[in-house]
């Protein structure tokens, strides 16, 4: 009686990892069979075109490297430096508490409404435009939370004994962080930036919100040119009704997800031979 | 010592400077909603907003009643919350009681991978596989309709589900189990009479947080939910959520100063306010959850 109520709940968690693993495996099936023999040179390197057969990703791909690098290049510092800041240096008071729970706050913000927060701040109030410039703030933003908590829980790894004998020799604070801390914290902090860039590539609501282009014939030759970003030509693709665009988005999707899937790899890389070098008896 | 005593006082507030703008990001938040807000409120009344049902900023006859929107978002999320809750919460408990740590290592990240998809890919299954599909069993349901949305939400939230469940049931101490498994429990009885109950608030701060990303959740409504405000509970037919009207919007090109420039920052007021209570309950029972078993 219990035997068999122990196997229905087992055949029951199953079939929910079922049904998991099926949508899984049937949504990439569906991608790659919709838009795997879209892809070649043409489509890689073709402008957006009213024709579906002559259009390609070559502006919306750039524009997602150059948002990403920009992305990057704002939110990483950021991140870290608030994350050594709580860590390393906050005292415990009500200003320093306030910034902690503000951060897990900031973490439960929907894209949407930093979208918003970049329309208003950046694209309006400082004149930004529907720029590179704006897209990328505005992205940073978003995965500031991310970055500052992946940084702290590496931070948090490091030994004590290993910071409090590197005072014991005389090192000050900050050359406690930049000689003991930082290169120990690395690889998490790494793994953490490369799963905060990945969720930025495929972001598209906030970059809708301030009012990213879908149609630029043109690659973007400064920080404040338009720009157009992988995701939303795949919305734009979806969006229209004939089944020929239907295939391009499909296409986009899978260079999309190889991409993710790429920096989601080097992520799980780069934890993993951390965990056998921690593992490794001393 | 080649670090002089005021360079360390630079360093530090360097650091903190770093700290203080993610306090500039949550004050930006609210200066550039309830600004654009309090704008829109100067045209339209508050109760005509709240308790309106008729959503037709688009029209001639503007009308601002916010409910068919709540009604979409909730619809969504509701269903979104059927399929992730039951299944994320078995899976947990079958990772933690049941599997082994091998099946477990193994299982963890196939899972994270749906959790790494971009929502806009999502979109582009619930509308052109698994609507389709849904189709061919439901045969009144209409090309944009919620539930084709929420299920595949369901699947999207299921990781985030399963693994704040994983942190609830792994949190309950062993002892509590062992005590039971002494007293002549079988496995099942200890996971539900033991660990369950004891886990239950971890459980319900993972089901609120779930339901506080499925109403932020953009781009897979806006894609296969149809652009329709329309109050109504029926899963069968378009709806529009908060989220997707937004984007509705932000896609035309509204200029600044307009009503409906305004009345997006009103209804994601109304997000923001709503994602913000339900995070800061799930953050209070996490707290006290942890706490009781620390």
């Amino acid at each position: 009686m219990r035997k068999s109520a122990d196997r229905l709940f087992i055949a029951g968690a199953l079939a929910a990892l079922g049904v998991a693993l099926l949508t899984l495996s049937s949504l990439l099936v569906t991608v790659l069979f919709d838009g795997l023999s879209r892809i070649d040179m043409q489509f890689l390197t073709s402008f957006p075109s009213r024709k579906p057969e002559e259009a390609g990703i070559l502006s919306s791909l750039v524009g997602s490297i150059y948002l990403t690098g920009l992305t990057a290049l704002i939110a990483v510092p950021l991140g870290i430096g608030s994350a050594v800041y709580l860590e390393q240096y906050a005292k415990k008071n009500w200003f320093n508490l306030l910034m902690e729970i503000n951060i897990g706050t900031l973490a439960g913000v929907p894209s949407i409404i930093y979208g918003l927060l970049g329309l208003g701040l950046f694209v309006r109030i400082l004149h930004f435009d529907r720029s590179l410039l704006a897209g990328s703030c505005t992205l940073a933003l978003l995965i500031l939370p991310i970055v500052i908590l992946a940084s702290r829980e590496a931070i948090r790894t490091v030994s004590h004994d290993l910071q409090h004998g590197a005072f014991a020799l005389g090192a000050t604070e900050s050359q406690v962080i930049r000689r003991v801390v930082f290169p120990l914290a690395l690889p998490g902090i790494l793994t953490g930036v490369i799963l905060a860039l990945s969720r930025a590539i495929g972001e598209t609501a906030p970059l809708i919100a301030i009012g990213a282009l879908t149609y630029i014939a043109f690659l973007p030759d400064s920080l404040f040119a338009p720009f157009t970003a992988l995701p939303i030509q795949i919305f734009n693709w979806v969006s229209r009704p004939q089944p020929a665009f239907h295939e391009n988005a499909a296409a986009g999707i899978i260079i999309l997800l190889v991409t993710t899937l790429l920096f989601n790899a080097a992520a799980i890389l780069i934890r993993n031979s951390l965990y056998s070098r921690s593992a490794r008896p001393s | 010592m080649s670090v002089s005593k005021s360079n360390e006082r630079l360093i530090q507030w360097t650091f903190a400077l770093c700290g203080a703008v993610s306090i500039f990001v949550t004050l930006g938040i609210f200066a550039v909603l309830f600004w654009e807000t309090f704008h829109f409120f100067q045209e339209v009344p508050l109760g005509a907003f709240l308790f309106g049902t008729k959503w037709t900023p688009l029209f001639v006859q503007k009308q601002f009643g916010i409910l068919p929107l709540i009604s979409g978002t909730l619809l969504i999320a509701l269903i979104a919350m059927i399929i992730a809750l039951p299944l994320g919460i078995s899976i947990a408990i079958f990772l933690r009681e049941y599997a082994s740590s091998h099946l477990r290592r193994t299982l963890k990240p196939i899972l994270e991978i749906l959790a790494g998809i971009p929502t806009i890919v999502y979109g582009y299954f619930a509308l052109l596989t698994v609507t389709p599909f849904l189709q061919k069993v439901i045969p009144e349901l209409a090309g944009f309709n919620a539930l084709s949305p929420g299920i595949v939400m369901g699947i999207m939230i299921l990781p985030l589900s399963v693994s704040l469940s994983d942190d609830a049931i792994h949190a309950v101490p062993e002892h509590l189990r062992m005590g039971a498994y002494a007293l002549g429990a079988k496995r099942l009885e200890v996971v539900f009479r033991v660990v369950l109950p004891a886990a239950m608030s971890g459980i319900v701060s993972a089901g609120i947080l779930s339901i506080s990303r499925a109403i932020g959740e953009t781009m897979l409504v806006t894609i296969a939910a149809g652009m329709r405000p329309l109050l109504t509970l029926n899963p069968l037919g378009p709806v529009q959520t908060i989220t997707a009207y937004i984007v509705q919007v932000s896609l035309g090109d509204t200029p600044t100063g307009t009503l409906e420039y305004s009345s997006i920052f009103a209804v994601a007021t109304v997000l923001f306010l709503c994602t913000f209570f339900l995070n800061t309950i799930a953050q209070r029972l996490r707290q006290s959850f942890q706490h009781m078993y620390a």
